[in-house]
């Protein structure tokens, strides 16, 4: 011991320290991983793992009974704009069908994603006007909606519209109509159990960005003589941008991957994505083409929060 | 200009904003007090009110199917509960308040996986995942929806405890290292007692999202294992019936109560 003491020039004990920091170092990232490592590895082993698996199943063909009969085929992907003739294999025939389900739920969850705009920003920006205690509370209220079961509220919504409901007693009780509306199971259904269920997506993150906004631009706009609604449109719709696109997204993805709102509210008969992928994978016993459906909605989202990430990086980078 | 005659400009002020606010929340809360509302009704109508009464409460909890929902859904979501909270606990740990290390975006990024996967597709793919697990280990039971579970509900449970730890700073901890506390000490008594309420926080989180989960649950739950939602999403396909408003309603309270908690603990702060 002395003797190492004895021999160290500054040289050599400034070279001690510096691998005993390097040991430190290599000791805390190893104990961050080995901390990180069970959530990581499961949800890598039964979330990430299976997205791979899914991927070859599209390629493979379908099994009598459900599953997958492993030689390789792009049935699949073909399937969704052709049809097989029955007695020639090689003869294919354009089957819009599954076009026409995802051009369906894009434009649903699109149409829903807009109403939730129109109704959620108004909202937000209430809220963030209010003063700091009733602001809580308001955003408790908005809140609330989406921790409770989102089957539950798709439900109740189903009490309420249908033919003997409350919208319908109410609309023959003030004598607009004397015959039950029938809302259930259209589109119009499916709209509103969307709107229903995403409009917290909405509300919270426009409300996050217009907490941030400065009124005195909007005090500046009216000393400028602008009206309210130029107001608004010039000042204070943009100043919240980045809200309003990550409500957007927030609300699109979901509404495009629903499953519970169009099987209750549409009656199972007017399928979107979801359905359609559910469908295989249960009584049409497609494994194959349900995976393929699926990785093709999963990639749009993915596309589409790549599209948005760089568009809003390239903004940020410019601003 | 003269409508405004004697009130001040109100500069934050958009016309109709408010009555579009109060729009929603009825909007929001409207179905869900109607449901509420029939599952106390007498008649076996859900359409016409005629008196108060507890008889679907009551048939609900006499009814076998129901019953035995009710334990497959607290089995799951309290099993799935107690390891994604331990995992999320350590993975916030190792993500927090140190300087960005090697791999934590893409360790962040594998947390969140399941946030950013549309839900059925989790399903679908857990289902195939599953199916050839099965196949090859022959291996069947409860535990593959308690896994599925706790996957969906390790990042629901990280945010929480996340939060709450970056709020911390480390003086304190510092502290007891000066006072030769030993690094498990430490985390014992320092660290543990200051992010439990993040940790409890992050636990209901996840409690609820088990709970509540019905895509994922329809997909890969097997015979004898239907939870509630599932119980109940069978039973509105079939017909409705005032007994599974009263249902609903339990579970609406369950979730309301705990994320009622959640609000009141995250107000108390570090």
């Amino acid at each position: 011991m002395s003797v190492r003491q004895e021999i160290a020039t500054p040289a050599e004990a400034d070279a001690a320290l510096r691998a005993a920091i390097r040991q430190r170092e290599r000791e805390a990232f190893r104990n961050r991983w080995l901390l990180l490592a069970p959530a990581v590895g499961l949800i890598g082993c039964v979330g990430l793992l299976p997205l791979a698996l899914t991927m070859i199943y599209s390629f493979l063909e379908p099994g009598t009974y459900g599953g997958v009969t492993w030689s390789f085929s792009t049935g699949a992907y073909e399937q969704f704009l052709f049809d097989r003739d029955l007695f020639d294999e090689t003869i294919l025939t354009f089957n819009p069908s599954y076009v026409i389900i995802f051009a369906r739920s894009i434009f649903l969850a699109l149409v829903a994603t807009v109403g939730t705009l129109i109704v959620g920003y108004p909202t937000a920006y209430f809220i963030a006007t209010r003063p700091r205690e009733s602001r809580n509370l308001w955003l408790f209220l908005i809140t609330l909606p989406f921790w409770t079961n989102l089957l539950i509220r798709t439900y109740a919504m189903l009490l309420i519209i249908r033919d003997e409901g409350l919208v319908n007693a109410l609309l023959m009780g003030v004598g607009v109509v004397n015959q039950p509306v029938g809302i259930l199971y259209t589109d119009f259904a499916v709209f509103l159990g969307l709107i229903y269920s995403f409009l917290p997506f909405m509300v919270l993150p426009v409300y996050a960005s217009l907490e941030k906004l400065d009124f005195r631009l909007v005090e500046a706009a009216y000393d400028l003589y602008a009206t309210r609604w130029r107001v608004l449109r010039r000042v204070v719709i943009p100043a919240t941008r980045p809200g309003i696109i990550a409500g957007c997204i927030l609300v699109f993805i979901p509404g495009l991957g629903a499953y519970i709102t169009p099987e209750l509210l549409g009656g199972g008969k007017k399928l979107m994505i979801g359905n359609m992928i559910a469908l295989q994978f249960g009584t049409a016993r497609n494994w194959p083409f349900g995976s393929a459906a699926a990785l093709i909605l999963m990639a749009m989202v993915v596309l589409m929060l790549f599209v948005v990430m760089r568009r809003s990086g390239r903004q940020m980078s410019h601003g | 200009m003269a409508k405004r005659k004697g009130r001040p400009f109100d500069l934050k002020s958009q016309p109709g904003f408010t009555q579009i606010a109060w729009g929603c929340v009825v909007f929001l809360y409207a179905p869900i007090l109607v449901l509420i509302a029939f599952s106390f009704n007498a008649n076996r109508s859900v359409v016409r009110w005629t008196e108060f009464s507890f008889d679907w409460y009551v048939a609900a909890f006499q009814n076998e199917g129901i019953r035995n929902a009710a334990i497959v859904s607290l089995k799951v979501a309290t099993s799935a509960t107690l390891v994604a909270t331990t995992f999320a606990t350590m993975a916030a740990l190792a993500t927090t308040r140190t300087a960005p290390f090697r791999g934590q975006g893409v360790a962040f990024g594998i947390i969140n996986q399941p946030l950013m996967v549309p839900e059925i597709v989790t399903a679908v793919v857990t289902l195939s995942f599953f199916a050839l697990v099965k196949q090859i280990t022959g291996l069947t039971g409860i535990g593959y929806l308690i896994l599925a579970h706790t996957v969906f509900c390790i990042p629901f449970a990280y945010m929480p405890i996340r939060a709450r730890l970056e709020d911390m700073n480390l003086t304190l901890e510092q502290a007891a290292a000066d006072l030769y506390a030993t690094p498990f000490r430490i985390f014992r008594r320092v660290t543990l007692p200051l992010m439990a309420p993040g940790i409890l926080a992050g636990a209901m989180l996840a409690f609820v999202v088990s709970l509540d989960d019905v895509i994922i649950t329809l997909m890969i739950s097997g015979p004898g294992e239907t939870t509630l939602p599932i119980y109940i999403f069978g039973q509105i396909r079939r017909g409705i019936t005032p007994e599974i408003n009263a249902v609903s309603t339990v579970l609406l309270g369950v979730s309301v109560l705990l994320v009622s908690s959640f609000f009141l603990i995250g107000r108390k702060k570090a």
